[in-house]
């Protein structure tokens, strides 16, 4: 949220994280974690004893020696034992190593190889080859692969290096889908679209725009698909397909299992092996994917939460509400809705608060329209949605006073504040479609409210009554249609209807024009002064635009970094306003005689016909 | 697909700023596209400078990108969050060949332009305020001293107080460098502000056009006026009597428009 800044230009605020590239910061949060440290230390010990092979071995791995057939673990020079034939199966499994990391490295580089780069084709260029590639894939992932694999056999010569490639090939498509789905998500960034407009090839917005979104993800299943590889190419030696000459951890399991009675130790060496490796990548896909999506992650579920949760409204401490009440006559026993010095403030990261409205008082009358006018971070919607109950669960809101129609919601739990807030204050949001569901018909959302307290029949006719008011053409249509069927602005006055279904004394409008096209706007104020008449609300408008102010409210509250700064009848902020800042932002509305005057730039070439 | 635009006929004159207005699906953005190649027109011809844009093959769309150039609307997502802005800067100046030290120099010329202190080459979007990404974004477009930018609704997302000082920062770069601009936007005010002709559009057609002043103060077309009635004006006792008038107005010709869109 940025905050009001009367010189725009000045040097940019730093933000925790500062100028270290990404890319080296995502590596180094990945060794911070245990998981991924240690995941990768396990790597590191597993492929650094098999490339050590030919100094750590004391036997050749396909040596047999008949005087050790099954010893066991510890005898001299063959420290994990000898198997049934007499191999030493230290050698074996060192060896065995060696065969898993190449499976890996075969099947994962040729799924990522081919994946990627068709992905990105079929992503980015977007329609028929994006429709031919698709159908290729698609195709391709409807194929068994291991049963191809084996019927291949005859064909590759049993040689595993040729089967992971063909193994991998298999696996191409899900690189594949992955990456597609992402580009074809980038591609329609304005950033993108930018860069094309700057004259880049379409070869350098990929590497620059579009490969940086997929490398993470691309990363977190090339560790998966690797360990896919190992368990394919150790299941496929285990049934015995391959040469039985290169030891792998599937011939040495398989050996094992034909011996497992007279030593079922030896089936535990390859099993190990096999666990660390596999578990270890996948762990560190995990890890990776974890950090990645570490900061975003957290931010999106504090955003879903802002209208789900419910943070309760503490009084402030040391102040006795009714006493503050008692001692303040003069503004207005009979307000509507009164707020006397509102906090709120967020936990920031390092452990501080932050406020967001520092101690502000506001007061709204019966039948009167007050707006709540500031900047963006200037705290008015915080301010609204504290009243309404609406501010996500981190927030700590606290007041001397916040009391509507008399009724305060400082103390009672949360139902009963909901039913006070259900039955006497309304809400009119910004975004209306995004505020209806669109799996359900309109009529039925509206009738949600009404459904307990009346019959079906009657609770229909008044809703189609009330559609009718709000000027909807054809309610019993639109009573049946979904969201989606209608225009934003018939969705507004959806929502409006909603809002006023319950005849409420007080209605908070946050921004409930800004979405809308102007001569729509002009339709929903009109609709909402008419509204506010016959039921005779009070009503609290929180907007950034000064011609709305100008034509709905009665009394203005002008905000900024969470404070009031001015307070008045609408004319006099307009005409006479006392503070700088107030004066500022009149200043800044652009006025509506002069037109601009001045000639054209001298021409310094032509223009466009 | 829908024909979204019907027949379009605009100029735009080299130094000059030709505002479109119109309301969402009128088809403005659609027109500023296809000026940049990003949408394809399915008839008509787009020239610039004489010759003919409107089907140009990719390569030899990149050459015009020194001339015709964008600024969009929404600071946040027009600016890759990856990026540092001296990278953001220096992209459509490696498009053109120009690299190392002619490019950073460039880059710290373009940012000290725009208003924005030179340390800002070495820091991300993130940590800049919506004003402030749209001068990274203008500075970009004036990267190559181009001739034409087209301004997709450049100044909507930003407060009002910021709105204005970039409105009056792309009046001063008009007029040290002659740019010109094609200025989409659905603000009346902000069209006032910048433009020196205006073209209003409605369903997919110019409706009318000329000169600022006279559109905006002696419409000739209905909808043009009623345009102008609906938007508010920031004081209580003229927008009471804008509010009188549109009343009539629209008693007199049908409210056409408020249909509803079922289907």
């Amino acid at each position: 949220m940025s905050v009001y800044d009367p010189s725009d230009t000045t040097t940019p605020a730093a933000v925790e994280g500062g100028a270290e590239t990404r890319r080296a910061g995502a590596f180094l949060r990945l060794l911070r974690k245990p998981m991924g440290l240690g995941s990768l230390l396990v790597l590191a010990v597993v492929v650094v004893l098999g490339l050590l092979e030919p100094v750590l071995r004391t036997h050749s791995p396909n040596f047999t020696s008949l005087d050790f057939i099954n010893a066991p673990p510890g005898t001299p020079g063959w420290p994990l034992g000898a198997d049934q034939y007499g191999r030493d199966i230290w050698a074996r499994a060192l060896s065995s190593i060696n065969v898993s990391v190449i499976s890996a490295l075969i099947g994962a580089s040729v799924a990522i190889l081919i994946g990627t780069v068709f992905g990105l084709i079929a992503g980015y260029r977007g329609q028929r080859t994006d429709a031919a590639t698709s159908w290729v894939f698609n195709l391709l992932m409807t194929f068994p692969a291991l049963v191809l694999v084996i019927v291949l056999t005859p064909l590759t010569g049993g040689a595993y290096q040729i089967t992971m490639a063909i193994f991998g090939f298999f696996l191409a498509p899900g690189i594949y889908r992955l990456v597609r789905n992402l580009v074809v998500g980038v591609r329609n960034e304005l950033y993108v679209d930018a860069a094309r407009v700057s004259g880049l090839s379409n070869r350098r917005i990929i590497s620059r725009h579009v490969f940086y979104v997929v490398r993470g993800p691309i990363i977190i299943s090339a560790a998966f698909m690797a360990s896919a590889a190992i368990s394919v190419q150790a299941g496929l030696a285990f049934l015995g397909l391959g040469s039985t000459q290169v030891p792998s951890f599937g011939v040495m399991t398989n050996d094992a299992f034909l011996n497992i009675y007279g030593q079922p130790v030896q089936l535990v060496w390859p099993s190990v092996f096999l666990a660390l490796l596999n578990g270890a990548l996948v762990l560190l896909g995990n890890a990776y994917r974890d950090v990645l999506a570490g900061p975003q992650a957290g931010r999106k579920r504090r955003r879903t939460r802002r209208l789900v949760g419910e943070a309760v409204p503490m009084a402030a401490p040391g102040a006795q509400s009714s006493a503050v009440s008692a001692a303040t006559p003069d503004r207005g026993e009979g307000g509507l809705l009164t707020v006397r010095n509102l906090r709120v403030a967020y936990p920031s990261t390092d452990g501080s608060e932050r406020e967001v409205v520092r101690g502000l008082d506001l007061e709204v009358n019966p039948g009167e329209i007050v707006g709540l006018v500031g900047e963006s971070g200037s705290g008015k919607t915080q301010t609204a949605f504290s009243i309404l109950g609406l501010l996500p669960k981190e927030a700590r809101v606290s007041a001397d006073e916040l009391r509507v129609a008399g009724d305060s919601l400082l103390d009672g739990n949360g139902a009963a504040q909901r039913n006070l807030r259900g039955g006497v204050v309304s809400y009119v949001p910004q975004e209306p479609m995004s505020n209806l569901d669109p799996s359900y018909t309109i009529g039925s959302q509206l009738m949600e409210g009404l459904k307990r307290t009346m019959p079906r029949k009657e609770a229909k006719a008044a809703i189609l009554a009330l559609l009718e008011r709000v000027g909807i053409p054809d309610p019993p249509r639109t009573f049946k249609a979904y969201p989606h069927q209608i225009s934003g602005g018939m969705a507004q006055r959806v929502l409006i209807a909603g809002a006023v279904v319950s005849r409420p004394k007080l209605l908070i409008a946050d921004e409930p024009t800004t979405a809308l096209d102007v001569t729509v706007q002009a339709e929903i104020l009109d609709l909402l002064r008419e509204l506010q008449r016959e039921l005779g609300m009070g009503v609290l408008l929180v907007t950034h635009n000064f011609g709305v102010v100008a034509d709905l409210c009665d009394r203005v509250v002008v905000m900024r970094n969470g404070e009031l700064v001015e307070e008045g009848a609408v004319r006099d902020i307009f005409h006479a306003p006392s503070q700088t800042y107030t004066k500022e932002l009149i200043a800044a509305i652009l006025d509506e005689e002069t037109t601009r005057s001045d000639a054209p730039a001298s021409p310094m070439g032509s223009g466009v016909s | 697909m829908p024909e979204v635009l019907k027949g379009i006929s605009l100029n735009v004159a080299a130094g000059e700023t030709v505002g479109l207005v119109g309301e969402s699906g009128s088809g403005k953005t659609t027109i500023g596209r296809a000026v940049l190649g990003l949408a394809k027109p399915t008839g008509g011809s787009i020239k610039f400078e004489g010759e003919d844009i409107t089907h140009l093959p990719s390569g030899e769309r990149r050459r015009l990108a020194k001339d015709v150039q964008v600024v969009f609307q929404d600071p946040y997502t027009s600016l890759n969050p990856a990026l540092q802005v001296a990278d953001t800067l220096s992209e459509p100046l490696i498009a053109q060949g120009i690299r190392g030290a002619d490019a950073r120099k460039r880059v710290l010329e373009l940012l000290d332009r725009v208003g924005l202190p030179t340390d800002s080459a070495q820091r991300y979007p993130r940590e800049f305020s919506g004003g402030q990404r749209q001068r990274v974004a203008i500075a970009r477009a004036l990267a190559l001293r181009p001739k034409l930018i087209v301004c997709d609704e450049p100044v909507s997302a930003l407060d009002l107080t910021t709105q204005a000082r970039v409105l009056d920062l792309f009046i001063e770069l008009q007029r040290e460098t002659g740019v010109a601009y094609l200025f989409i936007t659905h603000d009346l005010s902000v069209v006032r502000h910048i433009s020196h002709r205006v073209a209003v559009m409605f369903r997919g057609e110019i409706v009318e056009s000329g000169p600022t002043g006279k559109v905006t103060t002696a419409p000739d077309h209905d909808y043009t006026r009623r345009l102008l009635l609906a938007a508010p004006t920031a004081d209580p006792d003229r927008q009471a009597e804008r509010r009188a008038e549109r009343r009539k107005l629209l008693a007199t010709t049908g409210a056409s428009g408020a249909a509803v869109n079922l289907d």
